[in-house]
């Protein structure tokens, strides 16, 4: 089968119109008959309709950086963020990766990232004789240092091309670090998983100075009462 | 081509498959009807796996969850949002009115807030009070009735709090609120504005063995998968599936026109197929849209014939007229005793805020007649693309500086995170005949069909409004000790108040009434022209609160759908 057909038959069920009864079938055949490679795509692709499955794969197609460019960005993104023990850095986030598709998915980024990176390669050639990828740490922090501050009172689109260049990529390091499995870890954000909130824990609480009203308190969930059945009396006044 | 004609005659054709007729399907299916649901979207189940976003990471994806090709991230449960492709609407030179729509089988009640207010009594009878827009035929003891049920049937959580305009239902217990929600309430308890729990349809508490009881994800805008917050497909269409009800569906369906008789009486709907791109026509007794304010109105239009040569219901030339949205105005702050916030437990809690501000003014002491209430937002959420943008801007504030690189930003990230409190301001407009829809004749969309043109402005009120809420943000951040994180907005920006159809809010198109003049239905949300036509989305709202929609939309349709039964039961229709 197909997997883009069986997909599209999943997702837009098909016929035209179907009764409730058709769909329950077709929707336990879903769970039960989809076939290895529907499993796999629906892993890999997070919830995509078929129009959004056929753009990512278009825009995976497509190559916006050639392997010396994307040498330069894992070159510069380590400078930026470098990379700290136990939660690695831009290449274990695959930041690279991720600039070359976010360059591509919103194609008015491309020139800033392409220009800045012929700008970073003449710069270090002029002062260092070689290219940015190649030069020390030493050299390429000398760069870094001209381009990295600017003044915050003029707009980012009034800036020169380098700082423009490099705010940028400042800003996709450092959200494809925190947004990668090692970089959450890293912020150490506990959350996306199933639990049952109970309030802010009482360390928390005492850390920045506030408290829970108890009155207010009283009115809150019971989280030892959330899997009974809730019935009221005719006020409202909740009896379970 | 000749259009294909089924030969079943249905009781029922419910246009969309939202809260209004997510809500008619249930009540109309319970009571034995035979229905048809048209649907100009794909089918959609939230427990489906295969587009399932909930509990996905960002780096699942490769653009980390950036909202190229879904406008509210690359997670959020809408299929389609200000853009649908093929399907164009257009402005009057000089206005911007923007519409969201959600093309799937349960609509945007998919991915909404789940926010869930009553209407109070005063929010029915707005003219009365203040002479501004009109009063509704009904009034809060009428609706009363379904808003009780509603909160059973769905599940709805908050606290009896005794206000007047803002009425107590049968709540299921609200969340404790959030770190940053504490400090909302101490700063607001400083400027005597009011602030008690959230009251949304999420499940704290079972309230059936069919749908599960939430586990604090905070990702409702994902569609929940156990079905722990309201959508009209898993808690409305699929249990009138369940229990047996004649529920037939017809999705990827794109309705045209309804269709007429001899005597101007409805016949049932013309549609066009999305798969095959053909049109269909579907027979039944009654017809009911659903299709959402703007899109039901744009049917009614499109719906012309000999015998409502002006569309469908609209001898009073009322139908898109009155159209307004919810008024919208935001501000953010840095909290410095948020800063520094320790990571080691897990605050999603739901997808949503735990506590907010109903309105608290006097209007009779405002250069504006009506209220907003405040929603909160905060904390330390999950990462998506973005995060971390500018991630030391704030130092500014702190004399530190700006830029850099380094082991610094990673320091800057932390020291930052959950330390931003944000507001959103949602008030009432005023309901003006000058703001509204209309067919755009030059222009249809894919499918042949005419398309909406927008005509809508803020008036001197909405804008006054937004000045009270920035006003009031500016207070509040102080009130807590923090920094606006941006400049406030002035005169010449309306005070930053939302181009309307931002708030998604959009209502009043077929306003119901008493004088078929003057409105499109009557009451019971029948079309004043033809008797076997009814609207149960929020066109039929005169007025829209300082609340959200949704609620009234389903206590107004289930009132509406128990009306329909007894008029066929007499075969009054």
């Amino acid at each position: 089968m197909d997997r883009r057909k069986s997909l599209q038959t999943l997702i837009l069920g098909g016929a035209a119109a179907s009764t409730g009864l058709v769909f329950k079938s077709c929707k336990t055949e879903n769970g039960e008959t989809i076939d290895e490679a529907i499993v796999e795509s629906t892993e890999k692709y997070f919830g995509r309709t078929p129009k959004e499955l056929d753009r990512l794969e278009k825009l995976k197609a497509e190559q916006l950086f050639n392997e010396h460019e994307m040498e330069t960005i894992a070159a510069l993104s380590v400078v930026i963020l470098p990379p700290k023990e136990p939660h690695g850095g831009p290449i274990e986030a695959e930041v690279p990766e991720l600039i070359e598709f976010m360059g591509k998915d919103i194609p008015e980024m491309a020139p800033t990232l392409l220009g800045g990176l012929m700008w970073l390669d003449h710069k270090s050639n002029t002062e260092f004789g070689t290219e940015f990828k190649s030069a020390t740490l030493e050299q390429k922090k000398q760069i870094c240092d001209q381009i990295c501050w600017h003044d915050t009172e003029i707009p980012m689109e009034d800036q020169a091309l380098e700082i423009q260049f490099f705010a940028l990529m400042r800003n996709l390091t450092v959200t494809g670090y925190y947004t990668s499995k090692v970089g959450i870890a890293d912020l150490g954000y506990k959350g996306n998983m199933p639990n049952v909130w109970d309030g802010v824990p009482q360390d928390v609480l005492d850390q920045h100075g506030v408290a829970y009203d108890p009155e207010w308190i009283a009115k809150c969930i019971d989280q030892s009462t959330r899997g009974t059945i809730a019935t009221w009396d005719d006020d409202g006044n909740l009896l379970t | 081509m000749q259009i294909k004609e089924s030969s079943e005659i249905y009781d029922v054709i419910i246009v969309g498959s939202g809260a209004g007729g997510g809500m008619a399907t249930k009540q109309l299916a319970d009571a034995g009807l035979n229905v048809a649901v048209v649907e100009a979207g794909p089918y959609f189940d939230p427990a489906d796996p295969v587009t399932r976003t909930q509990l996905k990471w960002p780096y699942e994806s490769p653009r980390r969850g950036a909202g190229t090709d879904r406008a509210f991230g690359e997670w959020d449960m809408s299929w389609g949002d200000w853009e649908v492709d093929g399907e164009p609407y257009t402005q009057e030179e000089g206005t911007n009115f923007k519409w969201w729509r959600a093309r799937m089988l349960g609509g945007r009640t998919n991915h909404w807030g789940r926010i869930s207010l009553r209407f109070g009594p005063k929010d029915f009878k707005g003219k009365t009070r203040d002479g501004h827009g009109e009063d509704w035929p009904i009034g809060y003891d009428d609706v009363k009735p379904y808003y009780d049920k509603l909160d059973k049937l769905i599940g709805v959580f908050g606290t009896k709090e005794g206000r007047e305009n803002d009425p107590d239902g049968f709540f299921l217990p609200p969340p404790k609120p959030r770190l940053h929600e504490l400090f909302y309430i101490n700063g607001a308890k400083k400027s005597n504005i009011p602030v008690i729990p959230g009251r949304l349809s999420m499940l704290t508490k079972k309230i059936n063995n069919e749908r599960g009881v939430c586990f604090y994800c905070g990702q409702c805008g994902r569609s929940c998968s156990v079905y722990a917050d309201f959508s009209a497909g898993s808690c409305l269409i699929f249990p009138a599936q369940k229990s047996g009800g004649k529920v037939k569906i017809f999705v990827n369906s794109m309705v045209r026109e309804v269709t007429t008789n001899e005597e101007g009486k409805a016949t049932g709907v013309s549609y066009i197929s999305k798969d095959d791109r053909k049109e269909y026509k579907l027979r039944a007794k009654v017809v009911v849209l659903a299709a959402s304010a703007c899109s039901s109105a744009r049917i009614l239009l499109n719906s012309k014939s000999k015998q409502h040569p002006n569309g469908l219901g609209n001898s009073s030339n009322v139908v898109g007229k009155y159209l307004h949205d919810s008024t919208g105005a935001g501000a953010a702050g840095i909290i410095p005793d948020l800063m520094n916030r320790k990571t080691s437990y897990n605050e999603d809690g739901v997808g949503g805020m735990h506590v907010y501000s109903p309105w608290w003014g006097d209007n009779s002491k405002l250069n504006f007649p009506r209220g907003y209430h405040i929603e909160v937002w905060g904390g330390m959420g999950q990462p998506n693309y973005g995060f971390g943008w500018d991630a030391n801007a704030m130092n500014k504030h702190f004399g530190l500086k700006v830029g850099g690189y380094g082991d610094s930003l990673r320091d800057d990230v932390k020291k930052y995170y959950g330390s931003v409190i944000g507001f959103g301001g949602r008030g009432e407009a005023i309901a003006y005949k000058h703001n509204y829809c209309e067919i755009d004749p030059t222009t249809v969309d894919q499918f042949g069909i005419p398309v909406l043109k927008f005509n809508y402005n803020h008036s001197d009120f909405e804008i006054n409004q937004a000045k009270h809420m920035q006003d009031t943000f500016e207070e509040l951040i102080h009130n807590m000790g923090g920094i606006p994180l941006s400049e406030k907005p002035g005169k010449d920006q309306d005070y930053g108040l939302l181009a309307p159809g931002q708030i998604i809010h959009e209502v009043g198109t077929t306003r119901m009434g008493d004088d078929a003049k003057t409105s499109v239905t009557n009451k019971f949300q029948q079309l004043h022209d033809v008797d076997n036509v009814f609207i149960v989305d929020a066109g039929v709202f005169v007025s829209q609160a300082d609340k959200n929609c949704t609620w009234t939309i389903m206590a107004l349709s289930w009132r509406a759908s128990d009306y329909i039964i007894e008029q066929l039961k007499a075969q009054n229709i």
